[in-house]
């Protein structure tokens, strides 16, 4: 049913009322009364023996409640912060995962990672208390560069060569074999540099303890809180899971770094316990950036076998990603199976190999961040075809065409383990191309030389896999949980819809577009549905939001509970209506007897299933309530074009983007004006990677990108206006033929943007983030 | 001490420490959590208000500064019956996805409009102008969108 509400309308968000009014409520908007304030004391060395902590004076500072260190958490049977994903190495064994304890107790292994917690009865009685605990550091010599770090002092006793894994996917002996009988070969060495995710809203958690019901509550800043939920209660053991209940309310921004189960909720919502009185956290934005886990950090060497022609005949790829301090709750499976799989691109390369070694050093933990591990395998892929098609004298678009995986090709498995599902990759990058008016970029550039500027257009051609996953895929894989989603459409008395989702909207406009979904299935009307998440009280066990997954798998299990409420809905009304259930169609909204005029509106089927007078009893149970579970076939694989045009001033080094034009597949869209901004804002992070930011360490590992002054966050005179557009090709196995697009713009844009500025300096290769002065020295130094 | 403030023409009489912060004042005293705090540099923007007039960050604000002051914050502009027209444009032109830095940014574009006065505003303008808001989601381009579409329709 199309309507100004439906699937494809781009309807105005209902979240906005109360965000553009400051009547948001996000986790530090609330206080419990009789509440205290935590403040961490965090390790100011990256490695550190740490032989004893003192915490008199602490304890002694006015309006102190309590001090708390890793000793008393683990005293209490406080368990570790797990890694979710076993992943295991070439020669079959597992990964090494090192203890990792909320708060540290005999090591400190990066700057910033707590290992005492202070609570005090107001936030500067905390902050003072925190001052005052003294700790004996014996500081060690870190390891900071994962380039090196094989070679360097062992962090973890159990982690020799500080090695978290070594890790291969592809057929080694086909590759080698294809890059024998190469006409060319193209090499690069490639760094990913390392990004803080930097969220506007800093994480918080308040913590509750209801002592005669014996009940903890969370409020916290999660993308998942059912996974919080399950790891904090069935591997930390705060509390059986039962007893314990976390609500995500308003989430001021997430790109993966609220995916994760950290320190502090874990000491907060233990310590209301301990203390039987609230306790609220908020991070300050230096302890976000010192503690929140970062993203990226690979360093690669790629090469690309390719036929006289431009065939691309093999793909080799060695890695080594760095894991920072400890494991995250699933960094051992962002540079293995959301990075490796993903090396086949858009291409039809018959034989690929990766290598992955996967290190700690002493720094804060890396996971996922928006795109995780495919905006790594997407720099590395398109960064290798735009140079092989420089080196072997060939248009950059043509040299893909040659390649790419054709739409009479699928479903298309790749020799990286996936099954593409769908896809007219010529159909993006034609559009792109038109966009772009790429006929006429020897113009441009002719114009910008005799300004005395130099003018470059790169390319990026990306596939991401997202529709987080087929969960006997993922389990296979050593996924510690199943990946499905559920959702619960609860029609009410008066015909108007509660729907819940187990996906956690923190930006991503949900309750708009699953609002949509319902009216569209249902008939409706938009404004009598409302859609509730983030509360582990409110919906069944559910998997939350990341990988660009809540319309692919969330709104599926929606549609799937929408079919149980129609076929529900046609039996009731068949009763009514004295007709036989297979003579019942539902359209419009209503419930009708095909070749009759008798019908019922979905308003009475649904107040006759509550108030049931002459209503089926034996056959149907009263009610009209539906839940659905929805585990995905396959992942969905969204792609496209992205092309960027930039131009460099050789005296200063600045780069200015003159024009980005992102055309992408998303399969079918609900809402066009939130896809359209999923991509905006995805676009400004990949950019920003390749232009702007970088998480910098210093060889004693202490942060120097530890503010807004020095991580150079994307501003609004940074970016220019996007060219957005899309192609489609539905998803062939999920009800919506949708794919995903949160992370699209990450993923595909900051190849294209390197792309541009190599294009215009004339280099093989520049490092990001391609700063002024980064760029004044390629040009002068090569 | 104690200061005297009128908060969205409310008065108020607030005890506070000397070195307590116009956005913790508004947020933990009287309740006004749309003012949202993030960062400790007075690099986000999203604690923007209206201090007699102007955009200031009220993080940078001693609460004894504010003493007598007139201060408007996102919950004084408009009501979701009553938008302003910037709150209205915002939601118009998809300006806004998780809200977080939304009411800070809705303040310092209010006045980015004002003090342009009766002159076009161009949006370089605007983007300058908005350089001292970060926002995570959004790429800026529907804010910018959304600033000329208000300034627009203020100066037609």
């Amino acid at each position: 049913m199309a309507t100004e509400t439906g699937i494809g309308a781009s309807v105005k968000r209902k979240e906005d009322a109360r965000f553009i009014t400051g009547a948001g409520r996000y986790t530090d908007d609330l206080n419990a009364p009789g509440q205290t304030w935590a403040v961490f004391a965090r390790s100011p060395h990256a490695r550190a023996k740490l032989s004893g902590i003192d915490t008199g004076a602490a304890l002694a500072t006015d309006g102190v409640v309590a001090v708390f260190v890793g000793a008393d958490l683990k005293a209490d049977g406080i368990g570790d912060l797990p890694c979710g994903w076993m992943v295991k190495s070439k020669d079959g064994s597992e990964m090494i995962q090192p203890p990792h304890p909320p708060l540290a107790v005999d090591r400190v292994n990066y700057v910033g990672e707590p290992y005492a917690v202070v609570i005090g009865e107001t936030l500067d009685a905390a902050r003072n208390g925190a001052e005052a605990v003294q700790a004996d550091f014996e500081e060690l010599p870190p390891v900071v560069d994962v380039a090196s770090a094989a070679s360097a002092e062992q962090i973890h006793d159990a982690a020799a060569n500080n090695q978290c894994y070594d890790w291969e996917l592809g057929d080694q002996a086909a590759t080698d074999a294809a890059f024998e009988k190469a006409h060319h070969v193209t090499r690069l060495d490639i760094v990913n540099n390392r990004l803080i995710p930097n969220a506007i809203e800093p994480r918080a958690a308040l913590g509750e303890y209801d002592a005669a019901a014996g009940t903890y509550t969370l409020h916290t800043t999660s993308q998942n809180p059912h996974l919080e939920r399950l790891v904090l209660a069935a591997f930390v053991q705060v509390a059986p899971e039962a007893k314990l209940r976390v609500i995500s309310p308003d989430v001021g921004g997430g790109f993966g770094s609220k995916i994760f189960v950290y320190a502090e909720e874990t000491a907060v919502i233990w310590a209301a316990g301990k203390l039987r009185r609230p306790v609220k956290w908020r991070a300050e934005r230096s302890e976000s950036f010192l503690a929140d886990a970062h993203g990226r950090d690979h360093a690669t060497h790629a090469e690309l076998a390719l036929a006289e022609d431009g065939e691309f005949l093999g793909l080799r790829v060695a890695t080594k990603a760095n894991m920072g301090a400890y494991l995250s709750t699933f960094a051992s499976s962002v540079p293995t199976y959301l990075y490796g799989t993903l090396l086949a691109g858009q291409y039809k390369t018959p034989a690929i190999h990766v290598q992955v070694q996967s290190l700690f050093t002493n720094t804060a933990p890396v996971d996922a961040y928006r795109g995780a591990g495919r905006p790594e395998a997407t720099y590395v892929v398109e960064r290798l075809v735009e140079t092989a098609a420089r080196e072997i004298g060939m248009d950059p678009a043509d040299l893909r065409r040659r390649n790419f995986i054709q739409p009479g090709d699928f479903p298309y498995e790749t020799p990286v383990a996936l099954t593409y599902d769908t896809g007219d990759y010529d159909a993006s990058l034609d559009k792109a191309l038109a966009h772009a008016d790429y006929a006429g970029f020897a113009e441009r550039r002719a114009e910008s030389e005799a300004r005395g500027k130099k003018r470059g257009i790169g390319f990026s051609c990306y596939i991401e896999a997202c529709g987080l996953a087929p969960s006997q895929v993922a389990l296979s894989l050593g996924a510690g949980v199943g990946l499905f989603e559920v959702g619960e459409v609860r029609v009410d008395v008066t015909g108007s819809v509660t729907v819940t989702t187990g996906s956690h909207s923190h930006g991503q406009s949900h309750e708009t577009t699953f609002a949509q979904i319902i009216s569209d299935k249902l008939g409706v009307p938009f404004e009598n549905v409302t859609v509730l998440h983030g509360d582990t009280g409110r919906s069944d066990y559910a998997l939350g939001t990341y990988g660009s997954r809540s319309l692919a798998v969330g709104g599926s299990a929606l549609v799937k509970a929408s079919d149980k409420i129609i076929a529900k809905g046609k039996k009731i009304a068949a009763h009514m209506l004295e007709a036989n259930e297979d003579q019942m169609a539902f359209e419009d909204g209503e419930f009708r007897v095909v070749d009759s005029n008798q019908s019922l509106t979905f308003a009475e089927v649904a107040f006759a299933a509550y108030v049931p007078s002459n209503y089926p009893l034996e056959e149907l149970e009263p009610g009209l309530s539906e839940k659905a579970f929805y585990d995905p076939p396959n992942f969905t694989y969204p792609a496209g074009a992205h092309i960027c045009e930039v131009e460099v001033d050789p005296e200063t080094g600045v780069v200015r983007i003159e024009q980005f034009v992102a055309v992408d597949d998303f399969g079918q869209i609900v809402n066009p004006m939130i896809v359209e901004g999923q991509v905006h804002g995805g676009l400004a992070q990949g950019i920003g990677q390749a232009l702007l930011e970088h998480g910098v360490y210093d060889e004693s590992g202490q942060l120097l990108s530890g503010s807004y002054m020095d991580y150079t966050m994307p501003r609004a005179d940074d970016l220019p206006n996007f060219l957005v557009d899309t192609t489609t090709t539905p998803c062939t196995h999920n009800p919506l033929g949708v794919k995903g697009c949160g992370e699209a713009g990450a993923i595909g844009s900051t190849a294209a943007v390197m792309n541009a500025v190599t294009d215009a300096l004339g280099v093989a290769s520049v490092p990001m983030p391609a700063t002024p002065e980064t760029v004044w020295r390629a040009l002068r130094e090569g | 001490m104690e200061i005297s403030l009128t908060v969205n023409g409310v008065d108020h009489r607030v005890d506070a420490p000397a070195n307590a912060l116009l956005a913790d004042i508004l947020r933990e005293r009287l309740g006004l959590t749309g003012t949202h705090v993030g960062c400790d540099t007075s690099q986000c923007g999203a604690c923007v208000v209206h201090l007699n007039g102007d955009a200031v960050k009220s993080c940078t604000v001693l609460a004894g500064q504010a003493d007598g002051a007139e201060v408007t914050t996102i919950e004084g502009i408009g009501t979701p019956d009553d938008l302003h027209p910037m709150q209205a444009a915002f939601r118009h032109n998809h300006a806004l996805q998780c809200g977080f830095c939304t009411p800070g940014m809705i303040m310092s574009a209010i006045d980015l409009v004002r003090k342009q006065g009766d002159a076009p505003l161009i949006e370089q303008a605007v983007r300058d102008g908005l350089d001292g808001n970060l926002c995570r989601c959004t790429g800026y381009q529907n804010i910018v969108r959304a600033v000329l579409d208000a300034a627009g329709r203020a100066q037609a």
